[in-house]
């Protein structure tokens, strides 16, 4: 009973990641109909921003402290970061700890521009091409996007810390009244995935509940009537555009103290994210969603040892697997619409 | 000549020529020279030129005829090094036997993921098949070690049995060769300040690309062909019309599947190793990126693509700081160092942010591809005659012909245009 909670919560981040980059890739996709390669390098950018943060809190200078000595006896040198100056060492110190929650609100705007930018830049230029072209230039975008992030950060991993007070495991075990030391779980996780749980439900309740969101989803479903009725549905979908690409950003920047971004690690996500779409059904919210969180949980328990022993390796292939007997047996994916890329 | 038509037997003989006279061609500067560092006439990249021109050829017969994007063409490139690799160790070293079986197994890979994943066409197809070359990568990287040799690869060693070899030598170690002849042998020829190396195994990789190229036109202006591009420009066409389209798509796929086997085959025959690498899904993007710079659908496009590519990976990625201050040191201090700053990031480890940028420009502004633009090009010069030679005719009659022309000429730049 512990193990299957433990491996059902583990799949919890990872599928909060999947499903939040799918959930932007849907949009997308249900939207404006692009086939974006370049989502992913939005999920890294996300995450760049966070380690961009915490490196310009912590830019300082260094002075010469003459009531401490090193072992030597000269006067010990310390790096003193400009915030101190501006905020006093306490607060100062606390800013730099939350570097990276407080990165959500740069990168909120950031991501927005990025994704408007792209959208009005770009791909706009790409609707009545074929999707083979619009896969191709967004992966050529993806590639610069990357490599450009590769030349200012560099090709290794940069640690992330999350705020010291989430750093550490909990007991959750115990908390639901199971053994204690049964199921310990990182703080930082379960702040993911409540994170990812209400960025989530503010989609679906824009779209829901707003008259703008009840616009989008009536130029989903028919744009050209829509159009008609004198709307002007480019821009709202421009703005969806934005609204997905700074989804893809935050779920990035969060997950940076999960795993130390690199440059590649959009592509990593993405290719999974893709298999996600495909398997919660092209064009379907609801079914991102699900596949994400499924697909997740699926891989945890693949990883688990009883599992390995009889089956070694199916945690690397699961995900695809799944993707590929889906795709055979239910075509649409789970939750599929029907006539949604059916060319 | 071949049962070709005049102008792909010109094609032919072009690229027959080019093959047998690389040596020299990708040899242009003289030894010691500031520039011999853009020579490229060296074995192991003119093989690879090859390689991937078999690699690329094969992957057009697919999308540039079918449409369909795949991109998990590397596995078969994997597959058939690792079946290469396997009768290199266990068989003979000689490269025959190892590349027929890499066609072989290749082409029963392709026919299996071919079949599951043209279920379905589109943007379905190509996720289909990059979950394919991750799970391929993953199975080659992890669980089939004791096939695969893992993360480290698979090398021939002394030990391994080779039944069909005869004993080695003591202190020899196994060398891929053909009916005695070794891959490896080179023989340099000095001319003044040049240097010419001409490699057995690179011969060998050209004589079978050549008959690669040879069977591509063939396919493209046979029959077959023709219902691939049908298929392409209308696939529910060609079904309303009573036609199963699978089986050519699946006759497609496993002809660039075991090109691709016969690539990957040929790397093994030629530096006799192999790792998982190879099959990550990154090397089937490479691939499309090849076709696609060097032009979808056409004959020679993927080869040149592939050709540009190799090229510039190797000697843009050579090129560092000291090299740039040495190509603008004639310009003053200040500007010097701002045009080494611009350019510093697309060169020596930066490459990729180049190919990146060149292969969105390719896609939004030419997406025919390098052969596409060379043909604007032409078009555009004739066109500029045409008006030119217009002016100076009176004749009515040929006035009016000469008026089709320019229209013919204003329509394929207009048509230019809305590509772009």
């Amino acid at each position: 009973m512990e193990a299957i909670i433990l491996q059902i919560m583990n799949g919890l981040d990872k599928g909060s990641a999947y499903a939040l980059i799918a959930l932007g890739l849907t949009l997308i996709f249900g939207t404006l109909g692009v086939v974006n390669f370049a989502h992913g390098a939005l999920f890294m950018i996300g995450a760049f921003c966070a380690v961009t943060l915490n490196k310009i809190l912590n830019l300082g200078y260094v002075t010469i402290d003459p009531t401490q000595t090193d072992f030597l006896g000269n006067p010990l040198k310390v790096k003193i970061p400009y915030v101190y100056n501006i905020f006093g060492e306490n607060i100062g110190n606390i800013i730099i700890d939350w570097s990276v929650p407080l990165a959500i609100l740069i990168t909120i705007p950031i991501m927005v521009i990025i994704g408007v930018i792209m959208e009005r830049g770009l791909i706009r230029h790409f609707y009545k091409r074929p999707h083979a072209d619009q896969i191709l230039v967004t992966f050529g975008l993806a590639i610069v996007l990357q490599e450009i992030i590769k030349y200012f950060y560099g090709a290794n991993p940069i640690p992330t810390p999350a705020p010291e007070a989430f750093s550490g495991t909990f007991d959750f075990g115990k908390m639901i009244g199971l053994k204690a030391h049964s199921i310990i779980y990182p703080y930082w996780r379960m702040i993911y995935f409540i994170f990812a749980a209400v960025i989530i439900t503010a989609i679906f309740v824009f779209l829901k509940f707003t008259t703008f969101g009840m616009v989008v989803r009536a130029g989903m479903v028919d744009r050209e009537t829509v159009e008609i009725l004198g709307i002007n549905i480019d821009k709202r979908f421009t703005i969806m555009f934005g609204i997905a690409a700074a989804v893809a950003g935050l779920a990035g920047l969060m997950y940076a103290p999960i795993i130390s971004p690199n440059y590649h690690m959009g592509m990593d996500f993405l290719v999974i994210s893709f298999v996600v779409v495909v398997v919660g059904g092209m064009g379907s919210l609801p079914g991102a969603v699900l596949a994400g969180f499924l697909l997740g949980m699926l891989e945890s328990f693949a990883s688990m040892s009883v599992v390995l022993n009889i089956l070694p390796g199916l945690n690397q292939i699961i995900v695809y697997l799944v993707a590929i007997i889906i795709l055979l047996v239910r075509p649409r994916g789970l939750m599929g619409r029907k006539g949604v890329m059916e060319d | 000549m071949f049962k070709l038509e005049k102008k792909d037997a010109i094609l032919l003989l072009i690229v027959a020529l080019m093959l047998i006279f690389a040596p020299f061609i990708l040899n242009p500067f003289p030894e010691n020279s500031g520039l011999a560092q853009f020579n490229a006439g060296y074995p192991d990249l003119m093989q690879r030129f090859v390689f991937f021109g078999i690699f690329a050829i094969g992957f057009n017969i697919l999308f540039g005829l079918t449409g369909y994007l795949s991109f998990g063409h590397a596995i078969f490139l994997g597959v058939g090094s690792y079946a290469a690799i396997w009768v290199m160790k266990l068989l003979t070293m000689n490269i025959l036997l190892a590349i027929i079986v890499a066609i072989i197994i290749s082409g029963l890979a392709a026919l299996v993921i071919g079949w599951i994943s043209l279920r379905r066409s589109g943007i379905y197809f190509s996720i289909i098949t990059l979950a394919f070359a991750m799970m391929s990568f993953a199975l080659a990287y992890s669980v089939l070690t004791p096939i695969t040799g893992g993360e480290t690869g698979l090398q021939p060693k002394v030990t391994d049995p080779r039944i069909l070899d005869s004993a080695l030598l003591a202190g020899d170690t196994p060398k891929a060769n053909l009916f005695g002849l070794d891959m490896t042998a080179t023989y340099n020829w000095q001319v003044g300040d040049w240097v010419f190396t001409f490699n057995v195994g690179y011969y060998v990789a050209a004589i079978l690309m050549f008959l690669c190229f040879y069977l591509s036109i063939r396919i493209f202006s046979s029959p077959f062909g023709m219902m691939l591009r049908a298929i392409k420009s209308n696939q529910q066409r060609m079904n309303y019309s009573g036609l199963n389209s699978k089986p050519y798509t699946l006759a497609a796929f496993v002809i660039s599947g075991m090109y691709a086997g016969l690539a990957g085959g040929l790397m093994v025959a030629m530096d006799t190793q192999v790792g998982p690498e190879r099959m990550f899904w990154t090397a089937s993007g490479e691939v499309v990126v090849m076709t696609i710079l060097g032009g979808a659908g056409t004959l020679v496009g993927p080869f040149l693509g592939a050709g540009l590519i190799k090229y510039m990976e190797n000697i843009i990625s050579k090129i560092n700081v000291g090299v740039l201050h040495d190509w603008f040191y004639w310009l003053p201090d200040w500007l010097e160092n701002f045009v080494v700053t611009i350019i510093y990031p697309f060169v020596g480890k930066g490459w990729n942010l180049t190919l990146g940028v060149i292969f969105m420009l390719v896609v939004i502004f030419i997406p025919g591809g390098l052969v596409e633009g060379i043909r604007r090009i032409i078009n555009w010069f004739v066109k500029r005659k045409n008006i030119s030679a217009s002016r100076e005719i009176t004749d009515s009659d040929n006035m009016q012909q000469a008026g089709e022309i320019q229209q013919a000429g204003e329509e394929a730049a207009s048509r230019g245009k809305n590509n772009g």
